[in-house]
């Protein structure tokens, strides 16, 4: 807006901070489409009111937030331990979901909300395998949302279930930002991405309630350093509990399934009574 | 690329508060964005453009203050900054301190008339 008569016509605009027309931020060049000239400031229209303060202080992800509560609550209703799965694309999380839901078998029934951008080949792929499973199709959007969690997991009411496994679409970045009320969230990183990507993606590895070193049995194809893996790990998800497993050989697997049922206990048992105190 | 939604987001919540004040334009929104926030300052000015586009926004400018993370020692008690993310205590180098700031992405205030 025009800062000399508040006349309306477009101000500045800026890209990455800086104004894409330099000479617009000059007001004495004031080259908004009129001149001062022939628009005399001696008029008596009134002028616009000064611009004013306001304090807003509102959470950016606040809808997301309260919807993420929404979800706590329900899966707490339900009694069941729900974890949100993050990592790259191709670092093994379908496997590891196929496998963890068959290794718990007659332990814990599990069910699968899985986030892609196109196609629902992963459903398909859990749903042969016996698994009760809905598939959140994002289209373009590069994380899920806890709106759309909410309205897979109608879905599944159906289906007695005592651990929600909630695969996220593949991506480091902008999943670590939504909570989907679960109560774990779980980053993997696979054998053949690098050591440092913890170091390279710290917000999401350091969020994280478990570490999966995933693809073990391609360690050493891969030249994989598990010293230095694990040491960026231990500096950044300081708060995981680290596993390293491999799905398709079941190397650790058992480990990483005893940790799921003791959290579903801890997570679903009702809080100690008040009765006798 | 997050950003775009959650300045769509932003505009909207700018222009309930503009109006809710009796404004019809704004002219700028601060926000404030923790480091650890998962988004991306330069994306969200870059998504500012395309979402103020039509909105009482457009035209207005967006300030974004980021926000560094920051840690707490419970060992030594002390806070300490930690501008490349490891949150190494630079007293006994542990690297277990509790977040403090850093996640914040927040719509803090704005210039309306």
């Amino acid at each position: 807006m025009c800062k000399e008569c508040g006349c309306g016509l477009g101000g500045p605009i800026q890209v990455n901070g800086e104004p894409l027309n330099p000479s617009s931020l000059d007001d004495s060049s004031h080259d908004y489409g009129h001149s001062h000239e022939s628009h005399p400031h001696d008029h008596d229209h009134a002028h616009p009111p000064a611009h004013q303060h306001l304090e807003v202080h509102q959470s950016l992800l606040q809808k997301n937030d309260r919807l993420a509560e929404r979800n706590r609550g329900y899966f707490r209703a339900k009694h069941w331990l729900v974890l949100n799965v993050l990592s790259s694309p191709g670092s093994g999380k379908t496997t590891l979901v196929q496998k963890t839901a068959e290794h718990l078998r007659g332990r814990l029934r599990v069910g699968v909300v899985v986030g892609d951008l196109a196609t629902d080949n992963d459903a398909a792929r859990l749903r042969a395998a016996g698994i009760p499973v809905v598939q959140i199709t994002t289209g373009t959007l590069c994380h899920l949302e806890a709106e759309m969690v909410a309205h897979a997991v109608e879905r599944l009411q159906g289906d007695p279930l005592d651990l929600l496994i909630i695969e996220n679409v593949g991506n480091l970045v902008c999943p670590a930002a939504y909570d989907l009320g679960e109560h774990l969230r779980v980053v993997l990183l696979s054998v053949t991405e690098g050591e440092d990507k913890p170091l390279k993606y710290p917000p999401v590895f350091h969020s994280a309630h478990a570490a999966l070193l995933t693809k073990m049995d391609l360690a050493q194809a891969a030249g994989f350093d598990r010293e230095r893996a694990l040491s960026n790990l231990r500096r950044i998800s300081h708060h995981a509990r680290i596993f390293e497993l491999s799905a398709r050989t079941g190397q650790g697997m058992a480990e990483w399934c005893d940790f799921l049922t003791q959290q579903h206990r801890t997570h679903t048992s009702p809080p100690p009574s008040s009765a006798h105190a | 690329m997050h950003e775009v939604g959650i300045m769509q987001g932003a505009v909207l919540t700018a222009e309930q508060q503009a109006r809710a004040h009796g404004a019809t334009r704004i002219h700028k929104l601060r926000l404030r964005v923790g480091q650890l926030s998962g988004v991306v300052p330069e994306a969200l000015q870059f998504a500012f453009e395309a979402a103020s586009l039509g909105t009482m926004a457009e035209g207005g400018v967006l300030e974004i203050e980021t926000v560094p993370a920051t840690f707490w020692c419970a060992r030594c008690q002390v806070e300490f900054p930690c501008p490349d993310f490891l949150p190494e205590c630079p007293h006994c180098g542990q690297m277990d301190g509790e977040l403090r700031r850093g996640r914040e992405l927040e719509l803090c205030s704005m210039e309306v008339s």
